[in-house]
């Protein structure tokens, strides 16, 4: 590891300045992922602007632009964040999702926006003797030809197949949530679907942020749908493993049992959370059984990339979001 | 670039300089001669760093020393006054070791577990989650996945958990 200058703002302000000013700087929040990426020589810094005791940690109940919600901060803790009464109660998908995340250790030290910004376990990425185009631009990419059980079904490029390992973010992305970002011409808002981008030929940016931009918080708006929404997580161990996929779901029937909205995202099949939007539109106006569910993944589907090792997930991820929203379904009409 | 770091390391106020690539293990174990974390995987994947930090379990290869300057840290050496913690000796009442590698970040786990259990945080495996879950077998385990043993001592340890959360039921860590 080389010399590194560490420095700790006092506001959210002085740390967007410390990073903008200097290409070489990194935020540093819980350190789960950017310490280990230090020591793996992965990530290689000259400075780390040091945020985790900004005062970004509370969940609070505000009025977001589309009726009343939590705005969470980046600095929320994982394990805090699951635990919340709020959370679990309005917003179940995030609380599960959190909860089938790393270990109890380690939810207690990463943060929120740590969370949605960690990078790929691909292990060519984690191994700095092999190419990769995500570490290393332009030096190919090992995975594809390599070892490809993790590999994404959807949405890869030639230059990166690997997934996002994320489950919070799939969770977020089940319940619409917006992330807010502080950078160095002011404040902004965006979707949590549009945070993460797919590979195309720059895997090297994992997401939409520019150099110095920090999430300062996520918000979340609270309805009938997204109280029943839950997620499900399909792994090699019963715990402390990332996903093979994952499913978070929101689902509201209307009287007549037909789906009156849905939303759908799913884990470890691209490069970011992927909003299965084609099979929510199939689902909207139809009765909810396990065959139209199906069917609508099937839609999804279409496109995947179905010939490698990883082939195993697309029948996996279409079993997974017939199983969860049956489930909901279930549960709406008990 | 160095850093002067101050702790309150298992009661005693500790005050050293570390270069900022420092982790908070290797500065525990190199620098103050505090031994009780174990080095396994060095890369979070083992729980065998498991500390108490600031009163939660907290892993100390993956946190920067200098980042925690100021913080509260309690290894499992630490945990015992003149008696063994509950924890501790239900460890050793249960065979919940055998070479004991693993066991000062069990143990540190374990405290952190029965503390959040009685604060209401759900699981993974928890049903309800508008419920405080219940301290079953599979709360158990799943609450303790974080932390692995070589030797498989899991059994012993399950027990031991169990006989520590009816022997501090009611108090706080
Ligand atoms: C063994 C192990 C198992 C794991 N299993 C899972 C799992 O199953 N599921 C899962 O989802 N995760 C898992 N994780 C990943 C873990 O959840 C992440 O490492 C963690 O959430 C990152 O948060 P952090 O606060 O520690 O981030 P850091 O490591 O401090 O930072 C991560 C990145 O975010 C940037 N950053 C941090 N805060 C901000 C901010 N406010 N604004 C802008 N940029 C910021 C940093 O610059 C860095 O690039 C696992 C980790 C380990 C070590
Ligand atoms: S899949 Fe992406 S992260 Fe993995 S080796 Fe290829 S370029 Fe690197
Ligand atoms: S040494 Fe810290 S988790 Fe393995
Ligand atoms: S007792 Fe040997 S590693 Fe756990």
């Amino acid at each position: 590891m080389r010399e590194l200058e560490y420095l700790r703002p006092t506001d959210a302000a002085e740390a967007v300045a410390a990073v903008t000013g200097h290409p070489g700087a990194r935020f540093l929040a819980g350190g789960t992922n950017l310490v280990d990426h230090l020591r793996l020589g992965v990530a290689t810094p000259e400075l780390l602007v040091d945020v985790r005791r900004l005062p970004l940690d509370q969940v609070e109940e505000v009025e977001t632009p589309d009726g009343p919600g939590l705005r969470i901060g980046a600095n929320v803790r994982n394990s805090d964040l699951a635990a919340d009464r709020r959370v679990r109660s309005l917003f179940p998908a995030v609380s599960r999702a959190l909860l089938s995340g790393a270990s109890g250790q380690i939810r207690h030290q990463a943060t929120t926006a740590g969370n949605l910004l960690q990078r790929t376990r691909c292990v060519y990425f984690q191994d700095v003797t092999t190419p990769c185009n995500k570490r290393e631009p332009g030096t190919g990419c090992s995975a594809i030809g390599g070892y490809d059980r993790y590999n994404a079904i959807l949405g890869a490029s030639e230059e990166c197949v690997t997934v996002h390992p994320s489950d919070l973010a799939v969770g977020l992305a089940a319940v619409d949530a917006t992330v807010v970002v502080l950078g160095p011409h002011g404040e902004r808002r965006l979707p949590l679907t549009d945070l993460h981008r797919l590979p195309d030929d720059r895997p090297d940016e994992d997401t939409t942020l520019h150099h110095g931009d920090l999430i300062t918080a996520v918000e979340l708006t609270a309805s009938p749908m997204v109280r029943a929404s839950t997620y499900y997580k399909a792994r090699d161990r019963a715990s402390y493993a990332f996903a093979l996929v994952s499913v978070g779901a929101a689902l509201e029937l209307a009287e007549d049992g037909t789906v009156a909205d849905v939303r759908i995202a799913w884990g470890g099949v691209a490069h970011k959370p992927w909003r299965a939007r084609r099979a929510e539109d199939a689902l909207r106006g139809r009765p909810l059984t396990e065959d139209a569910v199906r069917a609508a993944a099937e839609e999804e589907l279409a496109d995947a990339d179905a010939s490698a090792g990883a082939a195993y997930k697309v029948p996996m991820v279409r079993n997974a979001t017939a199983m969860v929203l049956t489930r909901l379904a279930r549960e709406a009409t008990r | 670039m160095d850093a002067e770091i101050t702790l309150t390391l298992d009661g005693e106020r500790r005050t050293v300089t570390v270069d900022t690539r420092t982790t908070l293990l290797d500065a525990m174990r190199e620098r103050l001669g505090v031994i009780s974390p174990k080095k396994g995987c060095d890369h979070g994947q083992c729980g065998a760093c498991t500390v108490l930090l600031d009163g939660r379990r907290h892993l100390t290869c993956l946190a920067l020393a200098v980042s925690y300057d100021g913080a509260e840290v309690v290894t499992a050496s630490g945990l015992a006054g003149d008696d063994l913690h509950p924890v501790q000796q239900a460890f050793l009442d249960h065979d919940g070791y055998q070479c004991g590698y693993c066991t000062p970040g069990q143990v540190c786990s374990a405290v952190g577990v029965l503390d959040e259990v009685r604060q209401g945080h759900p699981s993974h495996v928890t049903e309800d989650l508008d419920t405080d879950p219940e301290l079953t077998d599979d709360e158990v385990r799943e609450r303790m996945s974080g932390n692995l043993c070589r030797c498989g001592a899991y059994a012993g340890i399950l027990a031991a958990v169990h006989q520590a959360a009816q022997e501090t039921a009611g108090h706080s860590a």
